[in-house]
């Protein structure tokens, strides 16, 4: 007889890399971090309409407690170099949601001088969102979707490049 | 008072210091030159029929054979304005700053400083105002050519994501 079956019914069981991505993807928090326009809709994403709180998703105002970037909106190269310093102030694991045409390839102003053309540039991205800008539901599923990338991770298990992070990006 | 009126009185005061005239609508602006900028602006400043008491924009243009800097002028008192030039030439573009006569040139005079290249003699804080401190080059001038890269980040867009200049044939 199998050992589940023996087990009493407030007992469940799990696999401790899902118990772990279960707890990492319902607790997203992501940094309160606009650049421009997109900034509006993910306002919107964090309000009682949308409500990203829904999927535990809640704004923080440090990149030290922030699992999550949004990168919303034109990114300047002034501000690439900033952008960069916030990424590497996150604690690992961190992910990447690039948020509208902007921060995906540069959009509009891509042949701007002062326009760096993606965020791939610097970091690298799990989610990309497209749209300019994006809708709240838009940027829902792309959290979504990170959420099932969340759940794909292993952590017991390194990677032969050392970090836990199995799906790397760019 | 109109816009030609105002000139006018500008052209009666300075005679020679006024080197060309446009009364072409919407905007009337008459050419000065560039040493007599700051008095030209003073008088018109502190003359109670004009009362120019706000320099409403001041902007830069690059026109190839020359850098013009351009001066929109308003009175809260009598609601008129008028537009003064001066022209520079491209190399080492230089003109007195307006700083001392209207505060709020401060800042414009160092976006057309930064983008444009145009160095305000006189101005109190000459530094870049949108560009980064360690960027080459004023980037309106017509012969300005992108860097390759910034810090590293290349100003180039790979594939898949055509870059929008690509013509098809």
């Amino acid at each position: 007889m199998p050992l589940l079956n023996t087990l009493p019914d407030y007992v469940l069981t799990t696999k401790t890399d899902e118990l772990l991505n279960w707890m990492r993807k319902s607790s997203i928090w992501y940094m309160l971090f606009g650049l421009a326009c997109c900034a509006i809709e993910l306002m919107h994403t964090g309000g009682p309409r949308a409500d990203i709180d829904r999927f535990g998703a809640t704004p923080r105002a440090s990149a030290r407690q922030s699992d999550l970037m949004i990168v919303a909106g034109t990114l300047t190269l002034k501000m690439a170099l900033r952008t960069r310093l916030l990424y590497d102030q996150m604690p690992d694991p961190k992910y990447v949601i690039s948020m509208g045409s902007c921060a995906s390839c540069g959009g509009l102003f891509q042949l701007a001088y002062s326009v760096c053309d993606g965020v791939d540039k610097i970091l690298p991205v799990d989610v990309y969102v497209p749209g300019c800008p994006p809708r709240p539901e838009a940027l829902t599923e792309g959290l979504l979707k990170l959420q099932e990338k969340i759940m794909t991770e292993r952590w017991l298990v390194r990677s032969p490049n050392g970090n836990g992070k199995q799906v790397a990006a760019a | 008072m109109e816009s030609l009126q105002i000139l006018e009185r500008v052209k009666n005061q300075f005679g020679d210091r006024i080197l060309e005239t446009s009364g072409k609508a919407p905007d009337p602006f008459v050419v000065v030159d560039p040493k007599a900028i700051v008095e030209i602006g003073r008088f018109m400043n502190e003359d109670p029929e004009l009362a120019m008491d706000c320099l409403s924009n001041e902007s830069g243009v690059d026109y190839k054979d020359r850098v013009e800097v351009v001066y929109h002028l308003f009175s809260y008192t009598h609601r008129h304005g008028a537009v003064l030039k001066v022209k520079l030439p491209r190399e080492n573009p230089s003109v007195e700053t307006l700083e001392n006569v209207w505060k709020s040139a401060n800042w414009m005079e160092r976006e057309i400083f930064d983008l444009l290249g145009v160095n305000f003699e006189g101005h109190s804080d000459m530094r870049r105002i949108l560009m980064p401190e360690d960027w080459i080059g004023h980037p309106l001038r017509k012969d300005f050519v992108e860097p390759a890269q910034y810090h590293g980040i290349s100003t180039v867009r790979e594939s898949p994501i055509i870059r929008l200049d690509t013509k098809k044939k």
